[in-house]
Protein backbone atom coordinates (compact mmCIF):
# COMPACT_ATOMS: atom_id res chain seq x y z
CA UNK A 1 0.00 0.00 0.00
CA UNK A 2 2.93 1.99 0.94
CA UNK A 3 1.09 5.80 0.15
CA UNK A 4 -1.24 5.19 -2.01
CA UNK A 5 -4.47 6.10 -0.41
CA UNK A 6 -7.41 3.59 -1.41
CA UNK A 7 -10.11 2.53 0.85
CA UNK A 8 -9.86 -1.86 0.77
CA UNK A 9 -12.11 -3.39 -1.63
CA UNK A 10 -14.21 -5.04 1.48
CA UNK A 11 -15.41 -1.58 2.24
CA UNK A 12 -16.88 0.07 5.61
CA UNK A 13 -16.02 -3.34 7.03
CA UNK A 14 -12.55 -2.96 6.60
CA UNK A 15 -10.91 0.72 8.20
CA UNK A 16 -7.73 0.93 6.87
CA UNK A 17 -5.07 2.86 9.12
CA UNK A 18 -4.02 5.35 7.18
CA UNK A 19 -6.63 7.54 8.15
CA UNK A 20 -5.47 7.76 11.97
CA UNK A 21 -2.16 9.15 10.55
CA UNK A 22 -2.11 10.70 7.13
CA UNK A 23 -1.17 14.11 7.50
CA UNK A 24 -2.58 15.43 3.86
CA UNK A 25 -5.86 12.85 5.50
CA UNK A 26 -6.17 15.33 8.28
CA UNK A 27 -5.73 18.07 6.60
CA UNK A 28 -8.81 17.38 4.43
CA UNK A 29 -10.61 16.47 7.48
CA UNK A 30 -10.60 20.09 8.58
CA UNK A 31 -11.61 21.31 5.23
CA UNK A 32 -14.00 19.09 4.71
CA UNK A 33 -15.78 17.82 7.72
CA UNK A 34 -14.78 21.09 10.44
CA UNK A 35 -15.08 23.62 8.38
CA UNK A 36 -17.60 22.31 6.00
CA UNK A 37 -21.45 21.69 6.08
CA UNK A 38 -21.40 20.51 9.43
CA UNK A 39 -22.75 21.65 13.13
CA UNK A 40 -19.71 22.06 15.30
CA UNK A 41 -21.08 22.26 19.36
CA UNK A 42 -19.36 25.17 20.81
CA UNK A 43 -20.81 25.62 23.79
CA UNK A 44 -23.96 25.69 26.50
CA UNK A 45 -25.79 28.77 26.44
CA UNK A 46 -26.16 28.54 30.65
CA UNK A 47 -22.15 29.16 30.17
CA UNK A 48 -22.66 32.80 28.26
CA UNK A 49 -25.77 34.02 30.02
CA UNK A 50 -25.50 37.44 30.51
CA UNK A 51 -24.71 39.90 27.89
CA UNK A 52 -20.99 40.03 26.90
CA UNK A 53 -20.11 36.26 28.13
CA UNK A 54 -18.04 34.73 26.47
CA UNK A 55 -15.96 31.40 26.00
CA UNK A 56 -12.93 30.38 23.90
CA UNK A 57 -13.22 26.99 22.38
CA UNK A 58 -11.95 25.36 18.91
CA UNK A 59 -13.62 23.46 15.81
CA UNK A 60 -11.50 21.11 14.87
CA UNK A 61 -8.00 22.91 15.60
CA UNK A 62 -9.42 26.45 14.60
CA UNK A 63 -9.71 28.76 17.04
CA UNK A 64 -13.79 30.35 18.19
CA UNK A 65 -15.37 32.58 20.52
CA UNK A 66 -18.74 32.31 21.15
CA UNK A 67 -20.37 35.48 22.74
CA UNK A 68 -23.80 37.19 23.61
CA UNK A 69 -24.51 40.17 22.24
CA UNK A 70 -26.52 42.74 23.78
CA UNK A 71 -29.70 41.56 22.28
CA UNK A 72 -29.34 38.62 23.91
CA UNK A 73 -27.98 36.61 20.49
CA UNK A 74 -25.52 34.40 20.41
CA UNK A 75 -22.55 35.10 17.79
CA UNK A 76 -19.40 33.09 16.76
CA UNK A 77 -16.66 33.82 15.34
CA UNK A 78 -13.14 33.05 14.65
CA UNK A 79 -10.85 33.41 16.93
CA UNK A 80 -8.21 35.56 14.84
CA UNK A 81 -8.04 39.11 14.66
CA UNK A 82 -9.10 40.70 11.31
CA UNK A 83 -5.60 42.29 10.69
CA UNK A 84 -2.65 40.20 11.65
CA UNK A 85 -3.97 37.22 12.77
CA UNK A 86 -3.76 37.51 16.34
CA UNK A 87 -5.73 35.14 18.65
CA UNK A 88 -7.20 38.19 20.67
CA UNK A 89 -9.04 36.13 23.28
CA UNK A 90 -6.83 33.99 25.46
CA UNK A 91 -9.26 33.88 28.57
CA UNK A 92 -11.66 30.60 28.66
CA UNK A 93 -14.36 32.31 29.99
CA UNK A 94 -15.45 36.06 30.80
CA UNK A 95 -17.21 38.59 29.90
CA UNK A 96 -16.54 41.63 27.69
CA UNK A 97 -18.19 44.42 26.18
CA UNK A 98 -15.90 44.36 23.53
CA UNK A 99 -13.25 42.70 22.28
CA UNK A 100 -9.60 44.58 21.80
CA UNK A 101 -6.94 42.82 19.89
CA UNK A 102 -3.95 43.61 22.30
CA UNK A 103 -1.29 43.92 19.32
CA UNK A 104 -2.67 46.98 17.38
CA UNK A 105 -5.89 47.70 19.38
CA UNK A 106 -7.99 46.83 16.58
CA UNK A 107 -11.75 46.61 18.42
CA UNK A 108 -14.72 44.66 17.59
CA UNK A 109 -18.36 44.80 19.03
CA UNK A 110 -19.92 41.87 20.45
CA UNK A 111 -21.38 40.73 16.94
CA UNK A 112 -17.53 41.15 15.67
CA UNK A 113 -17.94 43.88 13.89
CA UNK A 114 -14.59 45.95 14.07
CA UNK A 115 -15.91 49.12 15.26
CA UNK A 116 -12.41 50.97 15.88
CA UNK A 117 -8.79 50.76 14.23
CA UNK A 118 -6.41 53.37 16.04
CA UNK A 119 -5.18 56.03 14.44
CA UNK A 120 -7.04 55.02 10.82
CA UNK A 121 -6.21 58.87 9.65
CA UNK A 122 -2.58 58.72 10.58
CA UNK A 123 -1.12 61.68 12.91
CA UNK A 124 -0.43 65.27 12.04
CA UNK A 125 -2.01 63.97 8.56
CA UNK A 126 0.91 61.81 8.18
CA UNK A 127 0.16 57.81 7.58
CA UNK A 128 -2.88 56.17 8.29
CA UNK A 129 -5.29 54.50 6.32
CA UNK A 130 -5.90 54.98 2.95
CA UNK A 131 -8.68 57.14 2.48
CA UNK A 132 -10.87 54.02 1.21
CA UNK A 133 -10.22 51.68 4.19
CA UNK A 134 -13.51 50.98 5.33
CA UNK A 135 -14.23 49.31 8.30
CA UNK A 136 -16.94 47.32 7.30
CA UNK A 137 -14.73 45.33 5.44
CA UNK A 138 -12.35 43.79 8.77
CA UNK A 139 -15.16 42.51 10.55
CA UNK A 140 -14.36 39.32 12.16
CA UNK A 141 -15.05 36.14 10.25
CA UNK A 142 -18.52 35.17 11.57
CA UNK A 143 -19.78 31.78 11.76
CA UNK A 144 -23.51 30.61 11.17
CA UNK A 145 -25.13 29.91 14.56
CA UNK A 146 -28.27 27.54 15.87
CA UNK A 147 -29.31 26.58 19.00
CA UNK A 148 -31.86 24.21 20.52
CA UNK A 149 -33.14 23.67 23.87
CA UNK A 150 -29.65 25.22 25.61
CA UNK A 151 -27.11 23.83 23.43
CA UNK A 152 -25.52 26.46 20.94
CA UNK A 153 -23.89 25.27 17.34
CA UNK A 154 -21.70 26.62 14.96
CA UNK A 155 -20.70 25.78 11.31
CA UNK A 156 -18.02 27.50 9.08
CA UNK A 157 -20.14 27.06 6.29
CA UNK A 158 -22.60 29.21 4.12
CA UNK A 159 -25.20 27.36 3.34
CA UNK A 160 -26.22 23.94 5.38
CA UNK A 161 -29.62 22.17 6.78
CA UNK A 162 -31.21 23.70 9.57
CA UNK A 163 -30.02 21.83 13.18
CA UNK A 164 -32.75 19.97 13.66
CA UNK A 165 -32.72 18.36 9.72
CA UNK A 166 -29.39 17.85 10.26
CA UNK A 167 -30.28 15.95 13.90
CA UNK A 168 -33.18 13.97 11.87
CA UNK A 169 -35.81 12.63 14.05
CA UNK A 170 -34.71 10.00 15.84
CA UNK A 171 -31.84 11.61 17.15
CA UNK A 172 -33.63 15.03 18.04
CA UNK A 173 -36.04 12.76 19.91
CA UNK A 174 -33.40 11.61 21.74
CA UNK A 175 -31.45 15.41 21.57
CA UNK A 176 -34.86 16.42 23.02
CA UNK A 177 -34.95 13.60 25.98
CA UNK A 178 -31.88 15.66 28.10
CA UNK A 179 -32.07 18.97 26.12
CA UNK A 180 -36.21 18.88 26.64
CA UNK A 181 -35.71 23.03 27.55
CA UNK A 182 -35.44 23.01 31.33
CA UNK A 183 -32.55 25.59 32.33
CA UNK A 184 -29.14 23.80 32.11
CA UNK A 185 -26.57 24.64 35.24
CA UNK A 186 -22.69 23.60 34.60
CA UNK A 187 -21.13 21.81 37.26
CA UNK A 188 -17.80 22.10 36.18
CA UNK A 189 -15.13 21.04 33.20
CA UNK A 190 -12.61 18.39 32.64
CA UNK A 191 -9.89 18.63 29.92
CA UNK A 192 -7.61 15.54 28.46
CA UNK A 193 -5.13 16.02 25.86
CA UNK A 194 -5.28 12.06 24.31
CA UNK A 195 -2.87 11.26 22.57
CA UNK A 196 -4.71 9.39 19.37
CA UNK A 197 -6.40 10.39 16.13
CA UNK A 198 -10.05 12.08 17.03
CA UNK A 199 -11.87 9.72 15.18
CA UNK A 200 -11.16 6.76 17.57
CA UNK A 201 -13.25 8.95 20.16
CA UNK A 202 -15.94 8.59 18.23
CA UNK A 203 -15.39 4.72 17.18
CA UNK A 204 -14.88 4.44 21.26
CA UNK A 205 -18.47 5.31 21.92
CA UNK A 206 -20.25 3.76 19.02
CA UNK A 207 -18.42 1.10 19.77
CA UNK A 208 -20.31 -1.46 22.27
CA UNK A 209 -18.80 -4.27 21.48
CA UNK A 210 -15.44 -3.40 23.49
CA UNK A 211 -17.49 -1.33 26.14
CA UNK A 212 -18.85 -4.93 26.94
CA UNK A 213 -15.73 -6.76 27.65
CA UNK A 214 -12.93 -3.67 28.58
CA UNK A 215 -14.93 -1.74 31.32
CA UNK A 216 -15.07 -3.82 34.64
CA UNK A 217 -16.85 -1.22 36.50
CA UNK A 218 -19.77 -1.01 33.33
CA UNK A 219 -20.15 -4.80 33.23
CA UNK A 220 -19.82 -6.09 36.78
CA UNK A 221 -22.40 -3.16 37.92
CA UNK A 222 -24.96 -3.64 35.14
CA UNK A 223 -24.18 -0.21 33.86
CA UNK A 224 -23.82 -1.10 30.61
CA UNK A 225 -23.45 -4.77 28.84
CA UNK A 226 -24.91 -6.01 25.35
CA UNK A 227 -26.95 -8.87 27.49
CA UNK A 228 -29.03 -6.24 28.90
CA UNK A 229 -31.73 -5.15 26.68
CA UNK A 230 -30.35 -2.39 24.21
CA UNK A 231 -31.10 -0.67 20.87
CA UNK A 232 -28.84 1.56 18.71
CA UNK A 233 -30.42 4.01 16.40
CA UNK A 234 -28.56 5.54 13.57
CA UNK A 235 -29.10 8.48 11.26
CA UNK A 236 -30.05 8.09 7.61
CA UNK A 237 -26.53 9.61 6.55
CA UNK A 238 -24.89 7.24 8.91
CA UNK A 239 -23.06 10.21 10.76
CA UNK A 240 -24.84 9.94 13.84
CA UNK A 241 -25.65 7.30 16.65
CA UNK A 242 -27.47 6.89 19.72
CA UNK A 243 -26.46 3.81 21.91
CA UNK A 244 -29.67 3.24 24.52
CA UNK A 245 -29.89 0.71 27.12
CA UNK A 246 -31.41 -0.53 30.52
CA UNK A 247 -29.19 -1.32 33.39
CA UNK A 248 -29.14 -4.96 33.93
CA UNK A 249 -27.96 -6.91 36.91
CA UNK A 250 -24.40 -8.20 38.67
CA UNK A 251 -25.15 -11.66 37.87
CA UNK A 252 -23.58 -14.44 35.99
CA UNK A 253 -25.83 -15.88 32.83
CA UNK A 254 -24.97 -17.93 30.10
CA UNK A 255 -25.53 -14.81 27.92
CA UNK A 256 -23.06 -12.96 29.82
CA UNK A 257 -20.08 -16.14 30.19
CA UNK A 258 -17.49 -15.03 28.00
CA UNK A 259 -16.92 -11.10 29.16
CA UNK A 260 -14.05 -11.59 31.48
CA UNK A 261 -14.88 -8.21 33.16
CA UNK A 262 -17.95 -9.10 34.98
CA UNK A 263 -17.51 -10.17 38.65
CA UNK A 264 -19.72 -11.07 40.93
CA UNK A 265 -18.42 -9.75 44.06
CA UNK A 266 -17.08 -6.43 42.93
CA UNK A 267 -18.60 -4.27 45.76
CA UNK A 268 -18.01 -0.46 46.35
CA UNK A 269 -16.62 0.12 49.73
CA UNK A 270 -19.20 2.89 50.03
CA UNK A 271 -21.83 1.89 48.01
CA UNK A 272 -23.24 5.77 47.76
CA UNK A 273 -21.08 6.68 44.93
CA UNK A 274 -23.33 4.98 43.04
CA UNK A 275 -27.01 4.93 43.83
CA UNK A 276 -28.72 6.07 40.82
CA UNK A 277 -32.06 7.10 40.96
CA UNK A 278 -34.61 7.02 37.33
CA UNK A 279 -34.86 10.26 35.95
CA UNK A 280 -35.71 10.35 31.86
CA UNK A 281 -38.08 7.87 30.39
CA UNK A 282 -37.42 4.47 29.23
CA UNK A 283 -33.40 3.79 29.09
CA UNK A 284 -30.62 4.50 31.75
CA UNK A 285 -28.32 5.11 28.96
CA UNK A 286 -28.33 7.20 26.17
CA UNK A 287 -24.78 7.73 24.47
CA UNK A 288 -25.46 10.20 21.42
CA UNK A 289 -22.27 10.67 19.03
CA UNK A 290 -23.11 13.75 17.23
CA UNK A 291 -20.98 14.25 13.98
CA UNK A 292 -18.34 15.62 13.88
CA UNK A 293 -17.22 16.99 17.43
CA UNK A 294 -19.75 16.06 20.40
CA UNK A 295 -20.77 13.06 22.59
CA UNK A 296 -23.85 13.68 24.53
CA UNK A 297 -23.36 11.33 27.64
CA UNK A 298 -25.94 10.51 30.16
CA UNK A 299 -25.30 7.51 32.01
CA UNK A 300 -27.83 7.03 34.91
CA UNK A 301 -27.80 10.33 36.46
CA UNK A 302 -24.65 11.89 35.11
CA UNK A 303 -24.50 14.20 32.28
CA UNK A 304 -21.85 15.41 30.18
CA UNK A 305 -21.15 16.85 26.86
CA UNK A 306 -18.13 15.56 25.36
CA UNK A 307 -16.35 18.08 22.96
CA UNK A 308 -13.87 16.56 20.43
CA UNK A 309 -10.84 19.46 19.05
CA UNK A 310 -8.25 18.12 17.02
CA UNK A 311 -4.36 18.70 17.75
CA UNK A 312 -2.83 16.95 14.79
CA UNK A 313 -3.63 13.66 13.41
CA UNK A 314 -2.40 11.76 16.36
CA UNK A 315 -3.68 13.90 19.29
CA UNK A 316 -7.38 15.41 20.51
CA UNK A 317 -8.32 17.60 23.62
CA UNK A 318 -11.25 16.30 24.88
CA UNK A 319 -13.10 19.03 27.08
CA UNK A 320 -15.91 17.75 29.30
CA UNK A 321 -18.61 19.85 30.59
CA UNK A 322 -20.87 18.49 32.85
CA UNK A 323 -24.54 19.83 33.76
CA UNK A 324 -27.42 19.51 35.39
CA UNK A 325 -31.04 21.16 35.38
CA UNK A 326 -31.93 24.35 37.40
CA UNK A 327 -34.65 22.30 38.69
CA UNK A 328 -32.44 19.89 40.83
CA UNK A 329 -32.26 19.75 44.52
CA UNK A 330 -29.14 19.17 46.27
CA UNK A 331 -29.58 15.17 46.63
CA UNK A 332 -29.72 15.10 42.91
CA UNK A 333 -26.77 17.70 42.11
CA UNK A 334 -24.74 15.43 45.27
CA UNK A 335 -25.83 12.22 42.93
CA UNK A 336 -24.21 13.97 39.07
CA UNK A 337 -21.29 14.79 41.02
CA UNK A 338 -20.56 11.34 42.47
CA UNK A 339 -21.52 9.68 39.54
CA UNK A 340 -18.88 11.93 37.88
CA UNK A 341 -16.21 9.86 39.42
CA UNK A 342 -16.89 7.05 36.69
CA UNK A 343 -16.63 9.91 34.08
CA UNK A 344 -13.33 12.15 32.72
CA UNK A 345 -9.42 11.77 32.91
CA UNK A 346 -10.09 9.26 36.02
CA UNK A 347 -13.62 8.09 35.57
CA UNK A 348 -13.69 4.54 36.79
CA UNK A 349 -14.91 3.66 33.34
CA UNK A 350 -13.72 6.35 30.80
CA UNK A 351 -9.93 6.28 31.92
CA UNK A 352 -9.77 2.71 30.14
CA UNK A 353 -11.09 4.18 27.47
CA UNK A 354 -8.50 7.09 26.82
CA UNK A 355 -5.70 4.56 27.74
CA UNK A 356 -6.83 1.91 25.07
CA UNK A 357 -7.29 4.90 22.53
CA UNK A 358 -3.33 5.60 23.03
CA UNK A 359 -2.48 1.92 22.74
CA UNK A 360 -4.68 1.99 19.35
CA UNK A 361 -3.05 5.21 18.08
CA UNK A 362 0.32 3.22 19.25
CA UNK A 363 -0.50 0.41 16.99
CA UNK A 364 -2.42 1.82 13.39
CA UNK A 365 -0.12 4.97 13.57
CA UNK A 366 3.17 2.90 12.38
CA UNK A 367 1.09 0.98 9.94
CA UNK A 368 -0.36 2.98 7.61
CA UNK A 369 -0.87 0.04 5.00
CA UNK A 370 -2.89 -2.28 7.14
CA UNK A 371 -6.59 -2.49 8.13
CA UNK A 372 -8.79 -2.93 10.76
CA UNK A 373 -11.79 -5.38 10.72
CA UNK A 374 -15.37 -4.58 11.81
CA UNK A 375 -17.37 -7.21 11.32
CA UNK A 376 -19.58 -8.01 14.46
CA UNK A 377 -22.93 -8.05 13.62
CA UNK A 378 -22.51 -7.95 9.96
CA UNK A 379 -21.14 -5.84 7.00
CA UNK A 380 -23.07 -2.80 6.44
CA UNK A 381 -25.57 -1.10 8.66
CA UNK A 382 -29.28 -0.49 9.16
CA UNK A 383 -30.94 2.86 10.89
CA UNK A 384 -31.89 0.83 14.08
CA UNK A 385 -31.08 -2.37 15.56
CA UNK A 386 -32.70 -3.87 18.62
CA UNK A 387 -29.43 -5.03 20.25
CA UNK A 388 -25.97 -4.26 20.54
CA UNK A 389 -24.01 -6.86 19.39
CA UNK A 390 -22.77 -4.95 16.57
CA UNK A 391 -19.89 -2.81 15.31
CA UNK A 392 -22.65 -1.38 12.42
CA UNK A 393 -22.67 2.16 13.73
CA UNK A 394 -19.00 3.02 13.01
CA UNK A 395 -19.38 0.92 10.01
CA UNK A 396 -22.08 3.46 9.62
CA UNK A 397 -19.92 6.61 10.42
CA UNK A 398 -17.27 5.37 7.88
CA UNK A 399 -19.75 5.63 5.18
CA UNK A 400 -20.87 9.15 5.54
CA UNK A 401 -16.98 9.73 6.31
CA UNK A 402 -16.15 8.31 2.92
CA UNK A 403 -18.70 10.04 1.14
CA UNK A 404 -17.44 13.46 2.75
CA UNK A 405 -14.04 12.51 2.02
CA UNK A 406 -14.36 11.06 -1.21
CA UNK A 407 -12.00 7.86 -0.10
CA UNK B 1 -7.17 14.18 74.12
CA UNK B 2 -3.73 14.05 75.70
CA UNK B 3 -2.34 13.59 71.78
CA UNK B 4 -4.60 16.76 70.75
CA UNK B 5 -2.66 18.86 73.32
CA UNK B 6 0.74 17.46 72.12
CA UNK B 7 0.14 19.00 68.55
CA UNK B 8 -2.53 21.81 69.30
CA UNK B 9 0.41 23.08 71.72
CA UNK B 10 3.13 22.21 69.36
CA UNK B 11 5.87 24.83 69.38
CA UNK B 12 5.55 26.39 65.52
CA UNK B 13 8.63 25.20 64.54
CA UNK B 14 8.61 21.46 65.24
CA UNK B 15 4.82 21.30 64.23
CA UNK B 16 5.94 22.60 60.48
CA UNK B 17 8.62 19.34 61.22
CA UNK B 18 5.92 17.25 62.09
CA UNK B 19 3.77 18.32 58.91
CA UNK B 20 7.11 18.06 56.88
CA UNK B 21 7.34 14.16 57.84
CA UNK B 22 3.83 13.63 57.17
CA UNK B 23 3.42 15.08 53.73
CA UNK B 24 7.10 13.15 53.27
CA UNK B 25 5.76 10.06 54.15
CA UNK B 26 2.30 10.58 52.38
CA UNK B 27 4.76 11.26 48.87
CA UNK B 28 6.44 8.24 49.41
CA UNK B 29 3.54 5.97 50.30
CA UNK B 30 2.38 6.77 46.64
CA UNK B 31 5.61 7.10 44.79
CA UNK B 32 6.47 3.70 46.33
CA UNK B 33 3.25 2.84 44.85
CA UNK B 34 1.95 1.16 48.68
CA UNK B 35 -1.46 2.41 47.70
CA UNK B 36 -3.18 0.07 49.75
CA UNK B 37 -1.05 1.58 52.93
CA UNK B 38 -2.54 5.66 51.43
CA UNK B 39 -5.89 5.30 52.79
CA UNK B 40 -4.73 5.00 56.15
CA UNK B 41 -3.26 8.74 55.71
CA UNK B 42 -7.28 9.81 55.80
CA UNK B 43 -10.06 9.84 58.54
CA UNK B 44 -12.59 7.40 57.96
CA UNK B 45 -15.38 10.03 57.22
CA UNK B 46 -12.37 12.48 54.83
CA UNK B 47 -13.29 14.59 51.79
CA UNK B 48 -10.64 13.82 49.17
CA UNK B 49 -10.88 15.73 45.89
CA UNK B 50 -8.61 16.48 43.06
CA UNK B 51 -10.04 19.74 41.26
CA UNK B 52 -9.26 21.43 37.81
CA UNK B 53 -8.14 25.39 38.97
CA UNK B 54 -10.60 26.46 36.62
CA UNK B 55 -13.52 24.90 38.81
CA UNK B 56 -12.26 25.93 42.09
CA UNK B 57 -11.98 29.55 41.09
CA UNK B 58 -15.35 29.71 39.68
CA UNK B 59 -16.79 27.65 42.58
CA UNK B 60 -17.89 24.90 40.18
CA UNK B 61 -18.53 22.01 41.87
CA UNK B 62 -17.00 19.01 39.51
CA UNK B 63 -13.96 17.66 40.45
CA UNK B 64 -11.86 14.95 38.78
CA UNK B 65 -11.72 12.65 42.02
CA UNK B 66 -14.57 13.18 44.42
CA UNK B 67 -14.21 11.13 47.43
CA UNK B 68 -16.56 11.95 50.37
CA UNK B 69 -14.53 8.60 52.81
CA UNK B 70 -12.38 6.16 53.30
CA UNK B 71 -14.55 3.80 51.11
CA UNK B 72 -14.25 6.10 47.92
CA UNK B 73 -10.44 5.70 48.25
CA UNK B 74 -10.21 2.23 49.08
CA UNK B 75 -12.45 1.78 45.77
CA UNK B 76 -9.73 3.69 43.69
CA UNK B 77 -7.31 1.27 45.06
CA UNK B 78 -9.36 -1.70 43.99
CA UNK B 79 -9.56 0.02 40.56
CA UNK B 80 -5.61 0.67 40.56
CA UNK B 81 -5.06 -2.73 41.31
CA UNK B 82 -7.17 -4.65 40.25
CA UNK B 83 -10.66 -3.15 37.28
CA UNK B 84 -8.38 -0.41 35.48
CA UNK B 85 -6.75 -0.66 31.96
CA UNK B 86 -4.26 1.31 32.02
CA UNK B 87 -0.18 1.46 30.92
CA UNK B 88 2.84 1.56 33.29
CA UNK B 89 4.10 4.42 34.53
CA UNK B 90 5.91 6.09 37.34
CA UNK B 91 4.46 8.62 39.27
CA UNK B 92 6.87 11.46 41.59
CA UNK B 93 5.44 14.01 43.71
CA UNK B 94 7.56 16.47 45.01
CA UNK B 95 5.95 18.91 47.90
CA UNK B 96 7.23 21.86 49.09
CA UNK B 97 6.24 25.13 50.37
CA UNK B 98 4.37 23.68 53.54
CA UNK B 99 2.41 26.29 55.49
CA UNK B 100 0.50 25.56 58.41
CA UNK B 101 -2.17 28.32 59.09
CA UNK B 102 -3.37 27.58 62.17
CA UNK B 103 -5.86 25.10 64.25
CA UNK B 104 -9.82 25.55 63.87
CA UNK B 105 -12.22 23.22 65.73
CA UNK B 106 -9.23 20.56 66.46
CA UNK B 107 -8.00 20.53 62.63
CA UNK B 108 -5.23 21.78 61.48
CA UNK B 109 -5.32 24.06 58.43
CA UNK B 110 -2.63 23.24 55.86
CA UNK B 111 -1.27 24.20 52.57
CA UNK B 112 1.33 22.72 50.22
CA UNK B 113 2.39 23.22 46.82
CA UNK B 114 2.84 20.00 44.77
CA UNK B 115 4.31 18.63 41.54
CA UNK B 116 3.72 15.36 39.87
CA UNK B 117 6.06 13.95 37.10
CA UNK B 118 5.09 10.70 35.45
CA UNK B 119 7.30 8.49 33.30
CA UNK B 120 5.73 6.16 30.69
CA UNK B 121 7.78 3.41 29.05
CA UNK B 122 8.51 4.66 26.03
CA UNK B 123 8.37 8.62 27.25
CA UNK B 124 10.53 11.32 28.55
CA UNK B 125 9.47 12.32 32.23
CA UNK B 126 7.36 15.21 31.94
CA UNK B 127 5.40 17.51 34.56
CA UNK B 128 2.36 15.84 34.65
CA UNK B 129 0.08 17.24 37.58
CA UNK B 130 0.75 20.65 39.37
CA UNK B 131 -1.36 22.75 41.79
CA UNK B 132 -1.41 23.14 45.61
CA UNK B 133 -3.17 21.06 48.66
CA UNK B 134 -5.62 22.33 50.84
CA UNK B 135 -5.22 20.21 53.65
CA UNK B 136 -7.51 19.72 56.83
CA UNK B 137 -5.62 17.57 59.49
CA UNK B 138 -7.26 15.90 62.26
CA UNK B 139 -5.45 14.68 65.28
CA UNK B 140 -6.14 10.40 65.66
CA UNK B 141 -4.71 7.68 67.32
CA UNK B 142 -1.76 10.21 68.01
CA UNK B 143 -0.83 10.93 64.84
CA UNK B 144 -2.09 13.86 62.04
CA UNK B 145 -4.74 12.58 59.56
CA UNK B 146 -6.27 13.80 56.48
CA UNK B 147 -10.08 15.01 56.85
CA UNK B 148 -9.89 16.89 54.31
CA UNK B 149 -7.45 17.13 50.90
CA UNK B 150 -8.15 19.16 48.21
CA UNK B 151 -5.77 18.60 45.51
CA UNK B 152 -6.20 22.14 43.14
CA UNK B 153 -4.56 21.83 39.84
CA UNK B 154 -3.18 24.57 37.69
CA UNK B 155 -2.17 21.93 34.35
CA UNK B 156 -5.76 21.72 33.31
CA UNK B 157 -5.11 19.85 30.41
CA UNK B 158 -4.77 16.25 31.37
CA UNK B 159 -2.33 14.38 29.62
CA UNK B 160 -4.36 11.45 28.72
CA UNK B 161 -5.36 9.47 32.64
CA UNK B 162 -4.50 10.64 36.08
CA UNK B 163 -5.24 7.25 37.77
CA UNK B 164 -3.00 7.30 40.59
CA UNK B 165 -3.30 9.73 43.59
CA UNK B 166 -1.65 12.91 44.21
Amino acid sequence: MGTRREWPAEGTCRIPYWIYSDPEIYAREQERIFRGPSWNYVALEAEIPKPGDFKRTFIGEKPVVVVRDRDGGINAVENRCAHRGVQFCQQHLGNATEFMCPYHQWTYDLKGDLIRAPLRRGVKNQGGMPADFDLKEHNLRKLKVACRHGVVFASFADELEPLEAYLGPAMLALFDRVFDGRGLTVLGYSRQLIPANWKLMFENIKDSYHATLLHVFLVSFGLYRVDNPSRIAIDSTGRHCAAMSWRGEQKRTADNAEMKSLIENLKLHDPTMLEPVREFEQYTLVMMTLWPNLIVQQQSNTLAMRQIATRGAGAFELAWTFFGYQTDDEAMTRRRLRQANLMGPSGFVSMDDSEVMKFAQQGVAPYPGAAGVMEMGGRDWRQEESHAVTESPIRAFYDYYRNVMEL
Amino acid sequence: MGADKRFTRMDPRELRLELEALYADYAACLDEERFEEWPDFFTERCLYKIVPRENFERGLPLATWWCESKGYLLDRVTAIRKTAVYAPRYVRRMVSGIRALGWKDDLLEARTSYAAFETLADGETRVFNVGSSRDQLAVEDGRLRFQERICVFDSLLVPNSLIFPL
